[in-house]
């Protein structure tokens, strides 16, 4: 089975995140991005697929963050080809809509049975780039996946429902599939073996050329959320704080 | 990458250290895996997992998982007869081949991971590494923005940048350092990880990548030497960032204070607790013979009115805290084999010892030690204070 | 339907969810707003009586076929395209949810339509609708316009009450004409796959201290095992802790696992993902303990500490028993 792995960089909620005075969206200089998290369990999902049933996989990323080092350590940990969308301004944050367009543009360049990405991004406003993608490409989308399965020639999705239901959707032919999470945890791989990726694996480099979105969101600006009713916020050391919960709990008629 | 063959491994084994030829005189005599904190639940304490080797089992070594039981703790080393090798050569030779094969506990490579992507195995911004100084109303000077040489290079290390206990240690410190004038800068966002622990979790690679970005931003500035409260990150950095080209002496506290010792005891004016006691911490005692034990003993004794009391294990004895080897991003893991915690075991000792308070000097141990004394019932009775903290108390008050 | 504000009602098992009363009601105030009607697509088969269910919509247009039995992507998709060719309603409201998210891009590319994802609330600023959306893990609100003419847009709980959505009426049933294709539908749904028995019930318990990746490892569990047991009641999780399996799935809290509204909700080292907001904001007291202070889940808890978590568990539980 060939699969192509679809990842994108996110901004990293780790750092504090700012709004541009002038722009009123998200300042982007001091940023610091991660691979989506999502994105890191379909790879996960498609090396364990490449294990059991042998094929390739392919993993691509829009030139935005460290990108380099997160395709050599997908190529450490057993992709076998590793591809980098390069062009200008594509760090400058791409809306869901220019992300698939690039995306649906390039997946073709590589073979793929599948093709397998994060369900959705943190910084998802105007759609998400896996469904997007296989709309223009015309395949079927199954997304909240949890378990891939290929069983007498078609690939069993196993779909996540609340409350720990899920649904198993049979797939005829070529599909995107959202992985919402991946069967076992994404692997880790040595420093080293990156180290020796970065010195025998070429990233293939493909041109953004003119793949533009269409069907643009129009946001107007983002804000920290300034909830009216913030928490009441109880202060003190950590020994006053649990004397003043308990109190509370107490008052409550929680604690007996 | 990986060995196959126990020959193979033990030829990995053997070029992993200097002396790693030693391993060849093994005598079997099981001192190294009687003398284990954890070679009760280890299916291959360092004796067997010899045996295994020339017995050419090595595929039933990596089977088991049990060797993440090791917290690197070098009793087994300092105790070996015809000297081995066994926590730097064996044993973290073996958790690299682990690695290689990706059997990895869940909560290590987050551990792992978190140092790779912000130079912290804690996940926290690397930005705000240097946010602990923020309550200072003398800035600590952090070297990009402080742009003049200093004495001191004080390197503060993941827990005491960011872990909130840990934290009131590193400002003990840099009070102290404050009120003996001395000359100091961190580097604040540009540290990253010391990756002593981390190396001895078999991630080498992570480990020179983690050393290589301190080296060089160390080398930028001009100082004289360098300080540490971690007794970790002092072994890697005395021990093994010289082969990446860093050149200046590095000092615990436990000496940088004894070499001022003359100025800082009349400091020492309020009286301490009366009755403390010391645990050594593997990396300033035993490991790669860093032999400090009096000097954090002197300290302690400085203060008026202190009784020094010593545990049962004490120096070149002590019981690690089971934070090291990777031990501190592992204690699910541990419990779940072991059901056992080398803290409670110290604390009780400390208990039994007579001691109001278990001194520390070891930015791993005050929490780990703060749970034990919990975890066993005996809170309000056994304080855990690191000994900058004792010592800032007998300055201020 | 053309103008209309269109809610593509959706149905688990024969029963429709609580998301569909959300976008009822959300669906409402635009309605209302933009002086136009309210649609509810309603997919399945043998579904046509739950129409009196969504009295909040000034009509239900049913479309019965045995591929639309079960969730079946391909099929929905098929379906919801041939319902909306050719009209142009204003505004289509899927659930921002898993069947939902599987619709709406793809409804959207088909239509030539716009799509806005994550909208909480909806609002009527002059001629335009506009919505708000949460974004970077609940820390940012974006607001943007509803596109004209017409757009998809998903909605997440937490935004409008499902009890506002629930309407004891019966609207007029408009039944569609099955369109072409949905037999040649190349997703097809197999069997569901019953979540684990005998674990508790984390929605029918009064008490939840719930964990999150705050809590570091899977020792810690213990501790809120401990003080859950001192307090009466069971450990939860947000989707990081299931995720590392450090708690059964049946343990979940949020969009993906169970909504949930007990006496106390004692979050833990939970930042507050709008996914786990979604599951957890009605509960009646939500204390949440985050050494963030700037953690989104102090915008809706009613009480809230700063401090390190794994400190705070045992003192509280200490606390809890001296009590």
């Amino acid at each position: 089975m060939d699969i192509v792995v679809l990842c994108k960089f996110v901004p990293d909620l780790v750092e504090d995140l700012e709004i541009d005075a002038s722009t009123h969206l998200l300042d982007r200089n001091f940023l610091r991005l991660m691979p989506n998290e999502l994105d890191d369990h379909a790879l996960e999902e498609a090396l364990l697929l490449k294990e059991r049933h042998g094929g390739t996989v392919t993993v691509v990323t829009v030139d935005a963050g460290d990108v380099d080092e997160a395709l050599y350590t997908a190529a450490a940990k057993g992709a076998d080809r590793v591809v980098k969308i390069v062009g200008e301004g594509l760090d400058q944050g791409l809306s869901s809509q220019r992300l698939a367009a690039l995306f649906a543009q390039a997946a073709g360049e590589w073979p793929h049975d599948l093709i397998l990405t994060g369900t959705q991004a943190v910084d998802d406003l105007d759609g998400f780039a896996g469904a997007l993608v296989a709309a223009r490409l015309g395949m079927p989308y199954v997304g909240y996946v949890t378990k891939v399965a290929s069983e007498n020639g078609a690939v069993v999705a196993r779909k996540e429902y609340p409350g720990g239901l899920n649904a198993d959707i049979e797939i005829v032919g070529q599909a995107v599939l959202g992985i919402q999470s991946a069967e076992k945890p994404p692997r880790y791989v040595v420093t080293s073996k990156v180290m020796a990726a970065m010195k025998s694996v070429t990233i293939e480099e493909f041109e953004a050329g003119d793949a533009q979105a269409d069907l643009e969101l129009p946001i107007t600006g983002m804000a920290v959320p300034q909830s009216a009713a913030h928490a009441e916020m109880i202060v003190g050391s950590v020994t006053e704080v649990a004397e003043k919960l308990a109190k509370l709990l107490r008052e409550r008629g929680l604690v007996a | 990458m990986s060995v196959a063959t126990s020959y193979e491994f033990l030829d990995k084994v053997i070029h992993a250290t200097p002396d790693g030829e030693e391993i060849r005189k093994c005598l079997q005599c099981g001192t190294c895996s009687g003398v284990c904190p954890y070679g009760f639940a280890m299916e291959y304490p360092p004796r067997s997992l010899i045996a295994a080797l020339r017995a050419d089992d090595f595929h039933g070594v990596l089977e088991s998982d049990t060797i993440w039981l090791c917290v690197s703790c070098f009793a087994c080393a300092s105790v070996c007869p015809v000297k081995i090798p066994l926590t730097r050569g064996l044993l973290a030779t073996l958790k690299t081949e682990m690695l290689v094969g990706g059997s990895i506990p869940q909560e290590l490579q987050t551990a792992l991971g978190n140092s790779r992507r912000y130079g912290n195995s804690l996940g926290e911004s690397p930005r705000k590494r240097a946010d602990w100084t923020k309550d200072f109303t003398v800035p600590v000077p952090v070297l990009a923005a402080h742009k003049k040489p200093v004495d001191v290079l004080w390197f503060v290390g993941d827990y005491g940048s960011y872990h909130p206990r840990v934290q009131q240690v590193t400002r003990a410190l840099a009070k102290l350092l404050f009120v003996l004038d001395v000359k100091f800068g961190i580097l604040g966002a540009e540290e990253n990880s010391d990756g002593d622990t981390q190396a001895f979790t078999g991630e080498w690679g992570l480990f020179e990548l983690l050393a290589r970005k301190n080296t060089q931003a160390m080398l930028k500035y001009q100082f004289a030497e360098i300080l540490t409260a971690d007794p970790h990150a002092f072994n890697a950095l005395k021990h093994e960032y010289p082969r990446l080209g860093l050149d200046r002496p590095v000092k615990h506290y436990a000496q940088f204070l004894t070499e001022h010792f003359e100025r800082l005891r009349p400091l020492l004016q309020n009286r301490g607790p009366q009755r403390v006691t010391y645990h050594d911490p593997c990396y300033l005692g035993r490991a790669n013979d860093n032999n400090l034990y009096e000097e954090p003993r002197q300290l302690l004794r400085a203060i008026p009115g202190l009784d020094l009391v010593e545990m049962s294990h004490n120096r070149a004895l002590s019981i690690c805290c089971g934070g090291g080897g990777g031990g501190m991003w592992l204690d699910g893991f541990s419990w779940e084999k072991a059901h056992a915690r080398t803290t409670e075991w110290r604390v009780k000792e400390a208990l039994a010892a007579g001691a109001q308070v278990l001194a520390v000097a070891c930015p791993y141990e005050t929490p780990r030690f703060e749970d034990a004394v919990k975890s066993t019932g005996n809170e309000g009775k056994l304080k855990v204070k690191d000994i900058v903290e004792l010592l800032v108390e007998a300055v201020f008050g | 339907m053309c103008g209309d504000i269109c809610v593509v009602v959706e149905t688990l098992r024969g029963q429709v969810a609580e998301i569909t009363y959300v976008m009822l009601a959300a669906g409402r105030q635009l309605a209302q707003g933009l002086k136009t009607k309210l649609t509810a697509v309603l997919l399945g088969q043998g579904v046509q009586k739950l129409a009196d269910t969504l009295g909040a919509a000034d009509r239900v247009a049913v479309l019965e076929h045995p591929a639309l039995a079960e969730f079946n992507p391909d099929a929905y998709l098929t379906a919801l395209a041939a319902v909306f060719a050719g009209r142009t309603p204003r505004v289509i409201l899927c659930g921002h949810t898993a069947m939902g998210t599987d619709l709406a891009c793809g409804l959207a590319r088909r239509l030539k339509l716009p799509v806005a994802t994550s909208c909480r609330t909806f609002a009527i600023e002059g001629p335009d609708a506009t919505f708000a959306a949460l974004t970077c893990g609940g820390k940012l609100i974006a607001a943007g316009r509803l596109p004209d003419p017409s757009c998809v847009a998903t909605v997440m709980a937490g935004g409008y009450k499902a009890d506002a959505g629930k309407v004891a009426k019966t609207p007029p049933i408009e039944t569609l004409p099955v369109p072409a294709g949905l037999d040649a539908v190349r997703t097809r749904f197999k069997q569901y796959i019953e979540p684990p028995a005998g674990d508790v019930d984390i929605a029918k318990q009064p008490i939840l201290v719930s964990v999150g990746r705050g809590v570091q490892n899977k020792d810690n569990i213990a501790l809120a095992e401990e003080l859950a047991k001192a307090l009466g009641g069971v450990v939860s999780g947000s989707r990081p802790v299931i995720d590392q399996v450090w708690l059964p799935s049946t343990r979940l809290v949020g969009k993906s696992g169970k909504q949930v509204k007990p006496k106390l909700y004692l979050a833990l080292g939970i930042s507050g993902a709008p996914e786990h907001a979604e599951g957890m904001r009605d509960a009646e007291l939500i204390v949440a303990i985050n050494r963030d202070e700037k953690a989104p889940i102090f915008g809706f808890a009613h009480f809230g500490a700063a401090v390190d978590v794994l400190e705070l568990i045992p003192a509280l539980t200490a606390r809890v028993k001296q009590a």
